[in-house]
């Protein structure tokens, strides 16, 4: 058999091959010979073969049956293969299989090898992919060696016991008694290896930190040695020496000092000597300051230094180089919640910076102009603001927009300026601003009520220029479909008002309708936006032509409204005159929208399956009492109970089941009685009815009845007859409740009454535990 | 610790050197090495050496006109002092090699790594002197058998 080509002979073959196929084919050819030569167990050819695979191993091939080559090349007593069956360990094994388990003893061995090397590539390997199990077994050997005066073995056994004390906390404490004059040493490697193994007992145990704290002066001094030290060639980096070493030593004194005084104040002159000393010329002198300047910010220093570590950070803003504004901009966001003011000072430099042509130092600038934005600053930031707004990168829009909305309203300086910048957002970003501001806006623009007669204005212009973008477009019709009275009757007292007739608008929002810019959402909020303007508007005919038309739509959402709009018409033309059909609570991104008010009492229930399902957490929201505060606002007059004959014709599709009722509530008078219907087709939803009746002789007003129910169920409460509950049982009031329970668990309630009775309002809560089984089985 | 990984690649794409700190799957590695690449290929010319990627910072330097040279750090690392680190492997790569280009990389990558396993480990500096790292190779190649190896054309 000949012998295997040389590896170099191998790489040159393959660079000249033209395609990937033809590549592939030389591996496949190769990997073969591999593999017949490994099984002929040819010990002088092992380690050129393993080599090869590792190469092909880089290239992206699969090399997994050289795994076992390579411990066998671990095991073999050339160093040529030791050096090349290590690699091929950390190359191709991980911790993962079980595999690198049959290492162990091999490294066990080599580390007690005659030649440093060898055991240098142990401790190596050991370090690099060391398991749990391996570093456990291994522990021992590695303290054994953390005690010799070999320097080139020190640094890296110090390395290796870090290693392990990242795989096994537990062996930390192992390695403490080799800590003792860690930092005598004067070789800078194992000077530098020693000061990490420091940092990571610190960081990993309070009472190692403590206990190290008495290192502070000698590493002060070992610090302070390092820049007084004249030029040393072999530690020399720009003029600097050893800046590795000396940041490692900053870092350590952060951590040692950090919310420690006497800690503090030992390293207060040092740094401060480090922080006016150091040269800026190069980017290594600089690196050096920015740990300094990371140090003074974390542990308790005097306020002159932490001035100091701000202006260095300042200086580092207005620097040509790109890498320090950057780093600079994110050690100020870092700072800017614990030194505010001191950054304040600083804002117009961070906000020229967000004109910088740099993708990394702009988003940086964004993300600390915005923790900059206060009361006093907001006017002028938001200018600025806005103006990047319009010209940054696609990947900054979404991002940004959300941050002005925020800020705007946290120190929005009046209503008009508050409209006016969501107005400049979208129209000038409008398509990245993110869904869930769409409901946030509206019920901003819904609460500043002096302000609707601008705003629908101005939203209405901005819809005549551009309506491709869907949030824009979603909120602006709402507002038209809301305030359209105001639009045409010209009321803006902001700005000058607008001419427009009603015909205008219904042609705006029905083109809304038909265009291909809008999205299903965008629809949804334009048909409802028209069927609401048929209370505010005459040409009623119009928009009854409109609606009808969208009963027959192919999108499922639009048609289902169109139809119940269109029942409106037809059915109950004689209460539509009364509808207003408002905004009344936004519960989690969700409109909840109910008829307030209404000269019927009788609501149509099937129409207003807009409304959605009110999701238990919901509910809970309410009755828990968040910033959301329930209004149910039923403000209806009084009308006999034969309306339930008109709910159960509504309801007529429902077939009454043979669940016998129950008592939910019964106390101080009033009581709640539920009775039963399973809903077809969908055996899943329980229909339950409520019947409250009031035996006192006082009636009991403003009667409202909220439900809640586990999060494995859903809840629909439907509106109620009324809200008057007579006295003396002369009448009920009756409400549907739907409740989903597909996992068929057991049925519980938590309900809330309120009422007024006799002058004063009651409320109560209550739990209902008394479902019958059939009504959830 | 200091860095997660350190990735060389040439601009075409092609890695020539993988080394990792951290223990990860090889189809997590493989995940990293594309998004580097995709990361770090897409950035203009004159751009800063940093990038935040997941919660990582990345630091990256091309170096030989077509290798790029890629680290990913701990959010508490400092990475002007990884731009050092980057800077330090090369001088001791161009020491090694003698006025080191991307083709002596590729066709000597074992010495590239045994390179970096005499100045890194477990993701911390090891040795932070050129002088002494290039004493230690020296000194290991000595101990590679053939008379071949020692004059720098290696046996296998």
């Amino acid at each position: 058999m000949p012998a295997p080509i040389r590896l170099r002979e191998l790489i040159r073959t393959i660079r000249t091959a033209r395609t990937q196929a033809e590549e592939r084919e030389m591996i496949q050819k190769e990997c073969a010979a591999i593999r017949s030569s490994f099984r002929e167990e040819d010990n002088t050819y092992r380690c050129r073969n393993v080599a090869k695979l590792l190469y092909m191993h880089m290239l992206g091939y699969p090399a997994h049956f050289g795994q076992l080559e390579c411990l066998k090349l671990i095991a073999s007593q050339k160093f040529t293969d030791k050096r090349i069956g290590y690699l091929g360990a950390m190359l191709l094994l991980d911790e993962r299989q079980d595999v690198h388990l049959l290492m162990t003893n091999c490294i066990k061995n080599d580390l007690n090898h005659s030649t440093q090397y060898v055991q240098g590539l142990a401790l190596c390997t050991l370090g690099c992919m060391g398991s749990s199990e391996m570093c456990r077994d291994l522990a021992g050997e590695v303290e054994k060696l953390l005690k010799t005066s070999n320097s080139y073995l020190r640094k890296k056994v110090t390395l290796c016991a870090v290693h392990v004390i990242r795989k096994v906390p537990e062996l930390m404490e192992m390695f403490l008694p080799a800590t003792k004059n860690l930092l005598s040493e004067k070789n800078h490697g194992v000077l530098h290896t020693s000061v990490v193994l420091l940092t990571e007992m610190c960081e990993r145990s309070p009472d190692m930190l403590a206990h190290f704290r008495k290192l502070v002066p000698q590493l002060v001094r070992i610090l302070k040695n390092l820049i007084m030290s004249g030029y040393s060639p072999e530690h020399d980096v720009s003029g600097i020496s050893d800046p590795f070493l000396q940041v490692r030593i900053l870092r350590l004194l952060r951590i040692l000092g950090k919310g420690d005084d006497d800690s503090s104040e030992a390293m207060n002159d040092i740094l401060a000597q480090v922080a006016t000393n150091t040269e800026t010329s190069k980017n290594v002198g600089n690196a050096i300051l920015y740990e300094t300047v990371l140090t003074i910010m974390d542990i308790k220093s005097e306020s002159g230094l932490r001035v100091l570590a701000i202006n260095i950070l300042g200086r580092f803003l207005l620097n040509n180089d790109k890498n320090i504004r950057y780093v600079a901009l994110t050690s100020l966001l870092k700072t800017v919640q614990t030194d505010h003011n001191a950054v304040q000072r600083h804002r117009s430099t961070i906000v020229d910076c967000l004109k910088d042509l740099d993708v990394s130092i702009k988003r940086r600038a964004m993300e600390l102009s915005f923790a900059l934005v206060n009361g006093n600053n907001i006017r002028g930031m938001m200018k600025e603001l806005l103006y990047f707004l319009d010209s940054c990168d696609p990947e900054f829009k979404a991002d940004c927009a959300s941050g002005v909305f925020l800020a705007a309203e946290k120190y929005a300086p009046s209503k008009r300026w508050h409209i006016d910048t969501i107005m400049r957002v979208l129209t000038t970003a409008g398509s990245y601003v993110r869904d869930d501001s769409v409901p946030n806006l509206i019920q901003l623009i819904t609460n500043s009520v002096e302000m609707h007669a601008y705003t629908v204005q101005r939203l209405y212009k901005a819809l005549l220029d551009d309506i491709s973008q869907q949030p824009l477009v979603q909120v602006a019709s709402w507002c038209i479909g809301e305030y359209g009275d105001l639009l045409v009757s010209g009321q803006c007292e902001e700005e000058e008002p607008i001419q427009v007739t009603e015909d205008e608008v219904l042609d705006v929002l029905e083109g809304l309708l038909v265009s291909n810019l809008s999205t299903p959402v965008t629809r949804g909020y334009a048909l409802t936006a028209i069927m609401k303007l048929s209370t505010r508007f005459t040409s009623v005919n119009r928009i009854k032509k409109v609606v009808s038309i969208y009963g027959s739509s192919i999108d499922v959402e639009l048609q289902q409204r169109a139809v119940e709009y269109n029942a409106l018409f037809k059915k109950y033309d004689h209460m539509r005159n009364g509808f207003h059909l408002s905004l009344l609570m936004i519960i989690n991104f969700r409109f909840f929208v109910v008829l307030s008010s209404f000269k019927m009492v009788q609501v149509c229930l099937s129409c207003l399956c807009v409304v959605p399902i009110l999701q238990a957490n919901d509910l809970l929201d309410l009755l828990g009492g968040n910033d959301v505060v329930p209004v149910i606002q039923n403000t209806v007059s009084t009308k006999p109970a034969s309306a339930g004959g008109e709910l159960l014709d509504l309801l007529g599709d429902l077939s009454l089941s043979g669940i016998p009722p129950m008592t939910a509530y019964n106390k101080n008078g009033l009581k709640i009685d539920f009775t039963f219907e399973r809903a077809n087709p969908n055996p899943n939803i329980a229909v339950i009815t409520i019947h409250a009746s009031n035996s006192t002789e006082a009636d009991m007003t403003d009667f409202v009845f909220q439900a809640a129910v586990p999060k494995t169920f859903q809840l629909q409460l439907l509106s109620p007859s009324s809200n008057v509950v007579p006295a003396l049982n002369q009448g009920t009031v009756t409400q549907v409740i739907r409740v989903l329970n597909p996992q068929k668990q057991q049925l519980r309630m938590r309900i809330k009454l309120t009422y007024t009775h006799k002058g004063s309002a009651v409320q109560d809560l209550a739990e209902v535990n008394n479902f019958p089984p059939q009504s959830w089985q | 610790m200091f860095m997660r990984f350190l990735l060389l690649f040439s601009r075409q794409g092609k890695l020539r050197l993988q080394k990792w700190f951290t223990p990860l799957t090889d189809r997590e590695k493989k995940k990293v090495i594309r998004d580097m690449m995709m990361l770090v290929l897409a950035r203009p010319a004159r751009s800063c050496n940093f990038l935040q990627w997941r919660d990582l910072k990345i630091v990256y330097k091309r170096w030989y006109a077509s290798l790029y040279f890629c680290a990913g750090l701990e959010d508490h690392d400092n990475e002007l002092l990884a731009l050092e680190v980057l800077h330090r492997y090369v001088e001791l790569l161009d020491k090694y090699f003698g006025n080191v280009c991307e083709l002596d990389i590729i066709f000597n990558f074992e010495k590239a790594y045994f390179i970096l396993d005499e100045f890194l480990m477990e993701g911390e500096i090891l040795e932070t002197s050129k002088v002494a790292v290039g004493v230690s190779l020296e000194e290991a190649d000595t101990l590679q058998e053939t008379m071949e190896e020692y004059m720098s054309k290696p046996a296998y």
